[in-house]
């Protein structure tokens, strides 16, 4: 292959550079224009409870499923390193922080951008191809408030809400192995766990997490959805791009919010 | 322009960009109140971006575009919106939606425009679900629905709300001749009817002759020839032969420009 010169090198970086800034700007508009405003139809919410079935109760199974192993595998690592130590009655509050400050925002963030972001970057992306988007424009409805505005807040309700069901199961799966199979006492087990999780420093940044993780994940898939190529090696590109942004978003804010919350500087 | 102006719709020196490539170039067209209008053109020279330039679903790089007195490039957002409850379009692909049955597909736009009752919104329905022959499919879904009966409902979706200007994408594509003949009547009958403004946006030059009051030809970003039907059939202009006649080559050639045929046959020895 032919190496390109120098100053074509610099304009494609550049133009590069633009695009990003351009998608940065565009997407911003749209969050702006789908959130600001009233719909002016009438029938939001019922519009917002439908949406609360497909992104929110619909994922139940998997964020449920998922956290009773997470759960599970958590007590018995910590288990096994903390029986070397004769201190196993702490296991109760290892998998309680572990969840609720991390695993729980943390993976309920990855499963919900590869189960809710996924299926919403490709309805809207199918819709988006179909013209049902174009039909919605000309019979004079706006589909930012009528297709975007329900999905956005139906991520932005239901993703934290899952990080709590998250965690919840996850501590039930841990205390199921830690009491009912190792056979760690269950006073200890929950008494440590309630003297060391405080309410404002544990339960909260952990909400304060996932609101956030929701806000981004939501954002980037429905975005992506409607800013894609409406063909359909678009919508897969597009539904690719909103996993792999959304995975990365929520990782890289998990450290950023981290030392923010827990850093002590 | 006032609205009581003899055209419905006015593009006056519109161009359109997109990329580097101009699309249209300084086009003047003007589409009779009441009438049907043919815009006519070979694939792919812009006649779907035509429609969403008087739709206001894009924006011309240069010109204006009016409708009913208003120049829709200078709308904001929440006007347009209000401006679009005047017209109707019909997609290429019909554009139902999916999650919804035909009756409530007819039914939305008055759901969401209208504080009308349900009694009412289902009378209304019933009518333009008859005037498209397909009252008796109201609870089927759109997967049920044949290409041309996904047309023709939303063609009822399309004139719900009784639109001033309907304006449709190509709507003879891909339809079978029954189905063919019963949407020419329609448009035409629809107009005359209702005493709407109509656009059809079409390559197929017998069906749109037929019932164009009005037609244009564009290509190459132009207005290639403008005239009633029998004056185009008639025209001089070899590149309006060409597109009337249906003749592969003349002005408008067959072949994508390409480099000479023998040097690339032999070029990859």
């Amino acid at each position: 292959m032919r190496s390109l010169p120098t100053l074509e090198r610099i304009r494609l970086f550049g133009r590069a550079g633009i695009e990003v800034v351009e998608a940065l700007g565009r997407s911003t508009l749209f969050l702006l224009h789908a959130l600001l405003g009233r719909n002016g139809l009438g029938s939001g919410f019922q519009l917002l409870v439908k949406q609360l079935h497909s992104v929110g109760v619909l994922s139940l199974p998997i964020i449920i499923v998922s956290g009773v192993f997470i759960g599970m595998v958590l007590a018995l690592q910590g288990y096994n390193i903390l029986v070397d130590y004769g201190s196993e009655q702490a296991v109760g509050q290892m998998v309680a922080l572990t969840l609720l400050r991390e695993l729980g925002p943390v993976v309920t963030g990855l499963l919900f951008a590869g189960r809710a972001g996924s299926a919403l970057t490709a309805e809207i992306g199918n819709m988006k191809s179909t013209e049902q988007l174009s039909s919605l424009e000309m019979i004079g409805v706006d589909p930012l408030k009528y297709i975007i505005a329900p999905r956005l807040w139906a991520g932005f309700i239901s993703m934290p809400l899952l990080a709590l069901i998250f965690s919840v199961v996850g501590i039930w799966g841990g205390a199921m192995v830690a009491v009912d199979w190792l056979g760690v006492y269950e006073g200890s087990f929950w008494g440590n766990m309630q003297n060391s999780v405080n309410f404002h420093e544990d339960v909260l940044n952990g909400v304060i997490k996932s609101i956030v993780f929701a806000f981004v994940i939501t954002w980037i898939a429905v975005f992506q959805g409607y800013d894609c190529e409406p063909t359909s090696e678009g919508i897969s590109r597009a539904t690719t791009k909103t996993v792999v942004y959304a995975s990365l978003a929520v990782l890289g804010l998990d450290f950023i919010l981290t030392a923010l919350m827990f850093g002590d500087f | 322009m006032s609205a009581e102006n003899a055209n419905a719709v006015e593009l006056k020196g519109v161009t359109f960009q997109r990329g580097a490539r101009k699309i249209f170039n300084n086009v003047d067209i003007f589409i009779p109140r009441g009438k049907v209008t043919g815009i006519m053109g070979p694939s792919g020279c812009g006649k779907t971006t035509l429609l969403r330039l008087i739709a206001a679903q894009l924006k011309p790089s240069q010109g204006e575009v009016w409708v009913d007195g208003k120049n829709l490039p200078t709308l904001s957002r929440a006007e347009l919106f209000d401006m679009r409850k005047q017209m109707g379009v019909l997609f290429q692909s019909g554009a139902l939606f999916t999650d919804l049955d035909v009756f409530e597909n007819v039914a939305f736009p008055l759901r969401v425009h209208t504080q009308l009752p349900e009694e009412m919104i289902r009378d209304i329905v019933l009518m333009k679900l008859q005037a498209v022959g397909l009252r008796g499919a109201i609870e089927l879904t759109p997967d049920e629905l044949s290409g041309g009966m996904k047309r023709r409902v939303a063609l009822a979706r399309a004139i719900a709300l009784d639109p001033q200007i309907l304006m449709y994408d190509e709507p003879f594509v891909g339809q079978d001749p029954i189905a063919m003949g019963v949407l020419v009547r329609l448009i035409r009958l629809l107009n005359d009817a209702l005493g709407i403004t109509s656009i059809v946006v079409s390559h197929d030059l017998a069906e749109t002759a037929s019932i164009a009051d009005y037609l244009y030809v564009v290509g190459d970003g132009q207005v290639l020839g403008q005239g009633t039907p029998d004056e185009l059939m008639s025209s001089d202009n070899p590149r309006i032969r060409q597109f009337m006649q249906g003749t592969p080559d003349g002005p408008v050639p067959f072949h994508y420009p390409a480099a000479n045929y023998r040097d690339d046959l032999l070029g990859g020895r």
